[in-house]
Parts: structure tokens; C-alpha cells; sequence
């Protein structure tokens, strides 16, 4: 564990999840937009946001690419998988819990 | 061809509502500088307008480092302002919103209304300093009324910053129970 972790907004969790392979601004846009069928849609102030806490906390890095690239890719560090795995397990626990509770319902 | 258009607006979300308009009958602003707007002509609704207040003035390195991340995401930055920049997306690029969750939208506001405060402080300062020369002076009646006009500014500046609190004060109950 990196540091007492709370639970993750669904912005972070999904720029992470898009940040598992080197990703640029514009793509993680796009990832989420995909990876959620179009239901989130992230804007661009608050991806720059989250992006610039997440290099503070040392869960992401900048991604050196093809140096002629002009957009700037980052990737996940292994702190930030293992805030993604914790995060995981917290929300298996909700879906458990929803799930034998509300009853019956499978996704 | 050019069309320019001379408004003032204190409230960026309604300014930014008539960009929106604007571009909606075919109108695109493509230059902003005090009071004066520049629109080109372009087929109805082509662009969707966003406008933002930023920590520091539009020139200065960490607004550009914003202003270009923001543009590697199919923005564009048609105008910048002291610390205002105005940006625009097409349409057919799909929903154009700088701020997607309730905390980076409180942080907006909260800029916002910081930035308000400020010129009202100053207001009020040059209004009531001024007003006071008036009655003080005998036949200083262009302080009389220029105090006023600058009081009557920062009691409309007022309204206004009652207004982000409100906005600010919804958007925190709403936090308490979802994020977006």
C-alpha cells in the first residue's frame, strides 16, 4: 500500500486504466469515452487537473516517446497499478455487497 | 466576412451562452479584446464556445502549457484576455465541456468569484473614497458622481459573487453524494 488510499473518482480510475500502455491528453479522452460506450466524457480542464495530481503523487510518469512527438504521453508507475489493484479489490467489495444484498442481479 | 461587435459583459456564463447563440445563426467568434468581439461567418452552429478564467494572465508559461494541452485535444484558442481565455471546438467533434466533475467546477468558481472579489474590494474603495471627497468639498460634484457610478459597479459585482455562492453552495451538496 503507497499510502492510505480512499476511493478514486471515476475520472482517475479510468485516465489509470487508460494509462496501463503510454497514452497522450487527446487519447485518454478517447479511451474513456470508448471504454464506457460513450457514458463518461472526461473535459479537458479536469483531465489536465487529474493528470498533473497524479504526476505529484508519482502514480503516472511523462513517457519519453519518438522524440518529433509534439503531444506529451505518460504511463503508469507501479505505485499507481498498485493504488488501481487496491482500488479493484475495494470495488469487488461493493459489487459483492450490492450484488447479495439488491440480489440476484448479474451483470 | 468580418462582423464586429461592441458588449460588455460581466458574467462569462451568459457571455459565453451568447457566443453559443452567435455561433448557432452562423456567427464564430475568432477575436476578443475589451468589450470588442470579432466573428467570422460560418455555417450555423460549426463551433462550440467555452470561456475560462485562469490562475495566472494568458501569457504568462503556465497558461500556454494549459492553453497547448488543451489545444492537442482539438480545441482551439480563439482569444485570450488578461487572465480569460476563450476557446472553441466543433461541433461534429462532439460535447465540448472543460470541466467534467463537480470538483474541478467548484475550483473554477471558486477562481471566479476570488477574481470579482477583488475588483469589488476596489470598487468600493475608489467609490466610497470618491463620494466622500464630494460631500467633504463643496461643488466637488464629479466626484459625487463618479463615486457613485463606481459604488453602484461594485454593488452589481456584489449580486454577482452572491450568485457564485449559491452556485458553489449547490455543487457542494451535490459532491456529498456524487461526483460528476
Amino acid at each position: 500500500m503507497p499510502e492510505s488510499q480512499g476511493a478514486l473518482t471515476e475520472a482517475v480510475f479510468y485516465i489509470l486504466l487508460s494509462l496501463m500502455k503510454p497514452m497522450h491528453g487527446y487519447g485518454i479522452m478517447q479511451n474513456v469515452s470508448d471504454l464506457s460506450h460513450g457514458r463518461v466524457t472526461l473535459g479537458a480542464g479536469t483531465l489536465y487537473g487529474a493528470i498533473g495530481t497524479l504526476l505529484e503523487k508519482g502514480w503516472i510518469v511523462p513517457y519519453s516517446g519518438p522524440p518529433d512527438e509534439r503531444r506529451k504521453d505518460y504511463v503508469i508507475t507501479p505505485v499507481g497499478r498498485e493504488v488501481v489493484e487496491t482500488e479493484l479489490s475495494r470495488l469487488g467489495e461493493l459489487l459483492e455487497n450490492g450484488r447479495r444484498i439488491v440480489g440476484g442481479t448479474t451483470i | 466576412m468580418k462582423h464586429i461587435i461592441h458588449k460588455a459583459y460581466w458574467n462569462y456564463e451568459k457571455e459565453e451562452k451568447w457566443l453559443n447563440e452567435m455561433s448557432a445563426k452562423g456567427l464564430a467568434l475568432t477575436d476578443y479584446c475589451w468589450i470588442r468581439y470579432v466573428f467570422e461567418e460560418t455555417d450555423s452552429a460549426e463551433y462550440v464556445y467555452r470561456i475560462q478564467l485562469m490562475e495566472h494572465w494568458a501569457t504568462h508559461p503556465e497558461s500556454q502549457k494549459y492553453i497547448d494541452f488543451i489545444e492537442s485535444t482539438g480545441a482551439e484558442c480563439v482569444a485570450t484576455y488578461m487572465r480569460w481565455i476563450y476557446f472553441r471546438k466543433k461541433a461534429t467533434d462532439g460535447p465540448f465541456e472543460l470541466y467534467s466533475d463537480i470538483s474541478s467546477k467548484i475550483r473554477h468558481y471558486r477562481m471566479v468569484r476570488a477574481f470579482w472579489t477583488g475588483l469589488t474590494v476596489l470598487e468600493y474603495a475608489a467609490g466610497i473614497s470618491n463620494i466622500f471627497i464630494g460631500i467633504m468639498a463643496p461643488f466637488a460634484v464629479t466626484n459625487l458622481i463618479l463615486g457613485s457610478i463606481v459604488t453602484a459597479l461594485g454593488v452589481g459585482f456584489t449580486m454577482m459573487i452572491i450568485s457564485l455562492n449559491k452556485k458553489i453552495y449547490t455543487l457542494k451538496k451535490q459532491e456529498q453524494i456524487v461526483e460528476a
